[in-house]
């Protein structure tokens, strides 16, 4: 190749490289943690696809991603499209931040009834679609089946009564160590065993608490039973140093968590133990009970300048087939059913979370439910490490909450009015 | 203005107006803040912002956990401070003795701490402090001590968060009070034997008060220091458990960032600087009337 050549293909080159730029969409999306890392890869073929959209993926970390969104809101500097953990929307549609997506998700094929209930629940705020689900994330058992068995049974519990004989027949085997771990500064248990009954946590429309309802204060009784009983260590997750350990020591037998979970103990628990643990279904005050709603949706936020772009990304990662992929690259749990055909049927750990995503419950949607569940922890806490008397604990968390919700109500009367 | 006085200004000039926008300004808007209940409803828009007086101050002195959070706070000044200090001042004394081998190495390895990220030092405490593998309880079972819950025991927590930033920050100190040792002259403590006074009594009338104006000042920047403790309970515990360890500026800092009430995350800071304000005020008092 002469050099005159050369120098033609190369000015034709930029040439074409700069009239792409002036057409081309830049789109700012930020995405946390490991999600943050692969979603770049995740992406490489909807980039080919569409050379008309500029990707711009920033990382954060979980830890500073909340105060970091609501920073870069109050400077105006919003990305378009954001991966949202689903409890903090109610948060960000209080700041009117997000775009509504019922009409985009009804245009394109989308089909709402493929989502598990529960998670399309936590999306919607007064009736209107602010993210769409990406990935779920609950809470439920996972166990020791050799101590089980052990203890003469075969099956895990499957309703209150039978997980609270378990474990008194674990305990009796082994009087130094104990059955169940619920650690005190995790909230998540206690939430999820509230939303096990029927009375809603909020009263309302979340104006007040309602922590003194037969409800909450069956799942209270339940929790601090099992501590009562002797059957779970009053201990924080700061005093184990570290679950796996103790798990695969046999320190405790049940173990309510989440499906990263699953990753963990595969990793982490020895070779001689790994047929020896098993995920079971929460179980509820009869029969298998709800649990938590929780996970990550994606969210386009209302100044975007690129929502046309933004639909388009999400278009895509909701797809079964991206959705597959992004499980086999994270373990993260998709949340459509058809995105569960395949691999993950045959996963036998999977398993008991499929069943459980059939009964999912969002907790409350007030951008003040996460203080109000700390508090619920705080008491609670209190009353297990004996600080506190158990009898007062409704009323004085409905004190908490109320006092808490208190601009809500101001903000609600004001609209009314 | 005469010349040189219009020179004078235009010098401090940056610096007069670096401390106008970064920290005059700043302190004004803050006071402002913390007579609102600014908070996620007023970041949306301002007509959601409340003007409410003294009420956030109101709210503060009846909310229980501000109160042991101050408590907690006041625990680790009257207990840390004094440790700290007595930590630094032994450590300079042995190694600024004559008899003090491998000045150097020990040096570093007792100012190594100050240095190290806290993050780091947290994982390793949280393992010495393990209540059936800890090293300290082991240490305790040698001498027939049952098993202390070290984060895990309301009554334990604090000392245990004392014990670490101790052992954190008594370098820091440790170098400015040997710094100030080696600056003791010699023919003080020649005249002092000769004078038949014994090590102790050296100490006590030679040492200390050479040393008089430098501990003051250690004194004053380690309290202030213990009053802002925050990364190490946040590291440690959580400010758990029941709460036993939360400080004034952990809870601001949860106030503030995690729950977005700025308003009242602001009121907790003057009420930080009101207390450590007059803390300093009286502890100049004192040295005033000791050293007249």
């Amino acid at each position: 190749m002469n050099g005159r050549r050369r120098f033609l293909l190369a000015s034709a080159g930029l040439a074409c490289t700069s009239a792409l730029a002036q057409q081309r969409t830049r789109l700012k999306f930020w995405a946390m943690g490991r999600e943050g890392e692969v979603v770049r890869e995740l992406l490489r073929d909807f980039e080919r696809d569409n050379p008309d959209i500029r990707l711009d993926i920033q990382g954060l970390p979980w830890t500073a991603a909340h105060e970091k969104l609501l920073t870069a809101f109050a400077g105006d500097a919003v990305p378009d499209l954001c991966q949202l953990g689903n409890t903090w929307i109610p948060e960000f549609a209080a700041l009117d931040a997000l775009e509504p997506l019922d009409r985009q998700v009804a245009a394109a094929a989308i089909p709402r009834e493929d989502y598990f209930e529960g998670i399309w629940e936590t999306n919607v705020i007064d009736g209107r679609l602010l993210g769409v689900p990406w990935y779920v994330d609950t809470r439920l058992l996972f166990y020791r089946r050799d101590i089980l068995a052990g203890a003469g049974f075969d099956s895990p519990p499957r309703d209150w009564s039978e997980w609270v004989r378990m474990s008194e027949a674990i305990k009796a085997r082994n009087p130094k160590e104990f059955a169940v771990i619920l650690p005190l500064n995790e909230y998540e248990p206690l939430v999820a065993l509230s939303l096990q009954q029927a009375e809603p946590l909020l009263r309302d429309g979340g104006r007040y608490g309602n922590f003194r309802g037969e409800g909450f204060r069956r799942a209270l009784d339940f929790y601090l039973g099992m501590f009562r009983r002797g059957l779970a260590p009053p201990a924080n997750d700061t005093q184990i140093a570290n679950v796996w350990n103790e798990f695969a020591k046999g320190h405790f037998t049940f173990y309510i968590s989440g499906p990263w979970q699953i990753g963990e103990f595969k990793r982490r628990l020895p070779a001689s133990l790994q047929d020896a643990w098993m995920t079971a279904p929460l179980p509820g005050p009869a029969g298998p009970g709800h649990s938590i709603a929780g996970g990550c949706s994606l969210a386009i936020f209302r100044r975007s300048r690129a929502k046309d772009a933004a639909w388009r990304v999400v278009e895509y990662l909701s797809r079964p087939q991206a959705q597959r992929r992004f499980h086999e690259m994270t373990g993260n749990l998709p949340p459509r059913r058809s995105s569960w055909s395949g691999v993950l049927e045959g996963d036998a750990y999977a398993r008991a979370f499929r069943d459980q995503l059939d009964r999912v419950k969002p907790a409350p949607k007030v951008p003040e439910w996460e203080r109000i569940a700390q508090e619920m922890r705080l008491v609670t806490e209190r009353v297990v490490r004996g600080d506190f008397p158990a009898a007062e604990a409704p009323a004085e968390l409905d004190r908490r909450a109320d006092r808490m919700l208190e601009k809500r109500r101001w903000m609600l009367a004001r609209a009314k009015a | 203005m005469s010349r040189t006085a219009l020179a004078g200004w235009l010098f401090v000039a940056p610096a007069v107006l670096a401390i106008a926008v970064f920290f005059a300004i700043p302190v004004v808007g803050a006071l402002a803040m913390s007579f609102t209940d600014f908070d996620i409803y007023a970041l949306a828009d301002l007509k959601n912002l409340r003007f409410v007086g003294l009420g956030n101050y109101e709210t503060l002195l009846s909310t229980p956990l501000f109160w042991r959070a101050l408590a907690n706070t006041l625990i680790l000044v009257v207990i840390g401070v004094p440790l700290s200090i007595g930590a630094s001042l032994g450590a300079a004394l042995l190694l600024n003795s004559k008899l003090a081998r491998w000045r150097s190495f020990h040096r570093t390895a007792m100012f190594a701490p100050v240095v190290t990220t806290l993050v780091a030092v947290a994982v390793v405490w949280r393992y010495l402090l393990h209540t059936r593998y800890g090293l300290v309880n082991y240490g305790l079972g040698q001498l027939g001590v049952d098993p202390v819950d070290w984060l895990g025991d309301p009554l334990w927590a604090m000392p245990a968060i004392v014990l670490l930033s101790v052992w954190k920050n008594f370098g820091y100190n440790m170098l400015i009070l040997l710094a100030g040792l080696q600056a003791v002259p010699e023919d003080l403590y020649e005249a002092a034997r000769i004078d038949g006074a014994s090590r102790w009594q050296q100490l006590l009338v030679v040492t200390l008060p050479s040393l008089a104006p430098l501990i003051l000042l250690v004194a004053i920047l380690t309290v202030a220091a213990y009053f802002q403790l925050f990364a190490e309970p946040y590291v440690m515990t959580q400010g758990g458990p029941t709460q036993r360890t939360v400080t004034v500026l952990y809870f601001m800092y949860e106030e503030g960032f995690r729950w977005w009430s700025l308003g009242s995350a602001c009121a907790v800071a003057f009420v930080l600087f009101v207390f450590m304000f007059v803390f300093t005020l009286v502890q100049l008092r004192v040295s005033r009337r000791t050293a007249a």
